[in-house]
């Protein structure tokens, strides 16, 4: 990570911040793309850092919203919501309301629908920019970000985006700090109220736990019983390859270096 | 001529006596060829069990029972017509639209694109008064040819600049002109990472419509608006929510068996009016050199292995440097010490994904191949013909590997040079 000290006055960051799920015990925690968004607010240099969550405040919540707050803060402002209900007016609202520069989420919930649509929703009501999956923010400066976005694969990609936008956090983003006891029991979180919205939709869906997904069958295809035995013995086979023999190590070079091309591995 | 069939009971006698010099050539004549049974003047079938069969490449006289060598020259051409005899479905007047929007990770067809294809012909197919036509949309130049095989009707091919690399907004802009032309009445996209969950996101936003994430499972239901509810993942994987089918899925890998029985059109299309130019503000600056051996084996996109052929471990290691490839090793090189254990391909080692894996002097143990089952493309570079390797590879070379790996690395050098020397 590269500080900068191109731009002058401080950078205004807003992290979203939810409630996450332990994965094993089903406690409340800090939201893990979540955390991972704060680290990246942290990282950056010359930026006035703000957490917001939309939700509600009762004793599973407090403890993870205040694993945020040990991570260096002194409030979290609270857009208090009833349970289940739809977030995205109250959220645009207040994004509108106070104009950030930079707003960091993680990719999606770990609770709840989780469908991960809330930044774009954002997005497309208030007309910034999106940028999905980052891994790290290299630079601000001049109302432009230089990002880093995460392919699969361990691939990177280097994204320009002109402020303000909405950024989303991948999992390959560096991991969050671990939260002070201290100053999470010290930072207060700032409730507001906003506006209310009901998710009708929601509450027709049928909810269970995750079942467990069927493996998929090697379903043989075959007319005959020697296909079948075929395809049961035989060892896998590319099949119709090309095969150079008799060729001096530059042709056979060449020929590699044309299909490397052709699949665009080479850089 | 008349059509009075004329008899030569002289042939039909050298024809049943396999043992007259010239039984053969009557039996060509009398268009039997090495028929090995016929019915007899008595009306008794007759057969010539020495007919039967053929010769096999080693002399030996091999009987094929599924009767699928009888009139095929080779193991090529048997494949290529039994794609053939899948049969062509043709939908020429389709009551609606299914529109997919495929990943084409790396130009081609991903798993996960043909799953949701095949998914596509379900909810396509269902009705058979009124079926419907599944349409594939496909941004930038690809590589895949076996779009008819994958079950698309209707395939509509965007290119130019502007759809080049990390290009949203492009995208978007042409998803929403289609949704305009065409109005599909179902949105099926990927929710995976290479592009189509972000892709499918933004369109669902754009369309106002809410989407179904993470959907693995659909099931016909008549109450549904649409007629079909579905089974999607939630909340991190924990929950699954049962619900109708909105207009915009986006599907989990494995959400349905790929087509394999059937041939489609795949007729290309063009959208009515030209898309208009839009400001994209975001730019792609292009991908990131990143360090291949930080890259973990299971997930490296190119991998360049080392097994026993090889002899000159430095100048494997500098051509795995130059070529910009996580290096891999067949477990022998790993048992010698030449490469770590975690290194390793193979089934007791790591599964490897890699679109293009490059095996130097590795003869192709089973395991090893096992290993590298899921890759793409295979090349192979070895002294021994006759190894396995060299049957799975889709390029072979037979040569010595430490030469054919320098004049790689001179290659590649040699071609970044010019590059540097045009810019």
């Amino acid at each position: 990570m590269r500080p900068d000290t191109h731009h002058n006055g401080s950078l205004a960051v807003t992290v979203l911040v939810s409630v996450g799920r332990h994965p094993l015990t089903g406690r409340g925690r800090r939201a893990d793309q979540d955390a991972r968004g704060v680290e990246l607010a942290r990282t950056l240099t010359d930026a006035e850092v703000e957490l917001w969550h939309a939700g509600r405040l009762d004793e599973g919540s407090e403890a993870a919203l205040r694993g945020y707050l040990g991570m260096g803060f002194d409030s979290l402002s609270l857009l208090e919501q009833p349970a289940g209900g739809d977030v995205l007016p109250a959220l645009a609202e207040a994004l509108e309301a106070a104009g950030p520069q930079l707003v960091i989420a993680g990719e999606r919930a770990e609770q709840g629908e989780g469908s991960g649509l809330l930044p774009y929703l954002l997005a497309e009501r208030l007309g910034w920019p999106l940028v999905s999956g980052l891994a790290a923010v290299e630079d601000v400066a001049e109302g432009v970000a230089t990002l880093l976005q995460a392919l699969p694969r361990g691939q990177r990609r280097r994204l320009q985006v002109r402020l303000p936008a909405i950024v989303t956090v991948d999992a390959a983003a560096p991991a969050p700090r671990q939260s002070a006891y201290g100053p999470a029991r010290r930072g207060c979180l700032d409730v507001q109220a906003a506006a209310v919205m009901d998710d009708a939709d929601m509450a027709q869906w049928q909810a269970q736990p995750a079942r467990k997904r069927p493996k998929r069958l090697k379903i043989v295809k075959a007319a005959s019983a020697r296909d079948r035995f075929k395809a049961a013995a035989a060892k896998a086979e590319g099949g119709g390859g090309q095969v150079l023999t008799d060729v001096t190590p530059e042709e056979g070079a060449e020929a590699i270096f044309k299909l490397l091309k052709e699949e665009g591995v080479l850089r | 001529m008349s059509d009075i069939v004329r008899r030569d009971p002289r042939k039909e006698w050298i024809a049943r006596n396999r043992l007259h010099p010239q039984h053969l050539e009557v039996l060509a004549e009398l268009g039997q060829g090495a028929a090995s049974e016929w019915m007899g003047p008595s009306g008794l079938l007759r057969k010539n069990p020495h007919a039967v069969g053929f010769i096999g490449p080693n002399g030996m006289k091999r009987i094929d029972r599924s009767g699928v060598q009888q009139g095929a020259a080779g193991g090529g051409g048997a494949a290529k017509s039994a794609a053939e005899r899948k049969p062509l479905v043709e939908i020429e007047a389709p009551a609606f639209l299914v529109a997919v929007v495929p990943d084409m990770a790396g130009g081609r067809l991903t798993g996960h694109d043909r799953d949701l294809l095949g998914l596509a012909r379900q909810l396509a197919d269902a009705d058979p008064a009124a079926r419907g036509a599944v349409l594939a949309v496909v941004f930038g130049e690809h590589k895949e040819d076996d779009f008819e095989g994958a079950g698309v009707d209707r395939l509509l091919h965007l290119t130019g600049p502007e759809f080049d690399g990390f290009s949203p907004e492009a995208r978007l802009g042409a998803l929403v002109a289609m949704d305009l032309a065409w109005t599909p009445r179902h949105w099926l996209l990927p929710d995976s990472k290479l592009g189509g969950a972000d892709l499918g996101r933004r369109l669902a936003a754009r369309l106002g419509e809410r989407p179904a994430t993470g959907v693995w499972q659909l099931e016909a239901d008549g109450e549904a608006p649409l007629g079909w509810r579905c089974i999607a993942r939630g909340a991190a994987g924990t929950l699954d929510f049962q619900r109708a089918v909105p207009r915009l899925v986006l599907a989990l890998a494995e959400c349905a068996e790929p087509v394999s029985e059937t041939r489609h059109a795949a007729e290309p299309l063009a959208l009515p009016e030209a898309l208009p130019s839009q400001l994209s503000r975001i730019q792609d600056l292009g991908q990131v050199a990143v360090d291949p051996a930080g890259v973990a084996l299971s997930e490296a996109e190119f991998i360049l292995s080392a097994g026993n052929g090889v002899r000159d471990w430095d100048a494997f290691h500098r051509a795995a440097e130059v070529l910009g490839a996580t290096e891999g090793a067949s477990r022998v090189a790993v048992d010698d010490g030449f490469m770590a254990r975690d290194r390793q391909v193979g089934a007791t080692g790591t599964w490897v994904t890699a679109r293009v894996y490059v095996a130097v002097g590795i003869s192709g143990a089973i395991q090893h191949l096992q290993g590298i089952q899921t890759c793409d493309k295979v090349v192979a570079i070895n002294m021994d013909p006759g190894c396995d390797m060299i049957k799975r590879a889709d390029l072979a070379v037979i040569g010595d590997s430490a030469k054919v790996l320098e004049a790689l690395v001179a290659l590649v050098e040699q071609s970044r040079e010019e590059k540097r020397n045009a810019a």
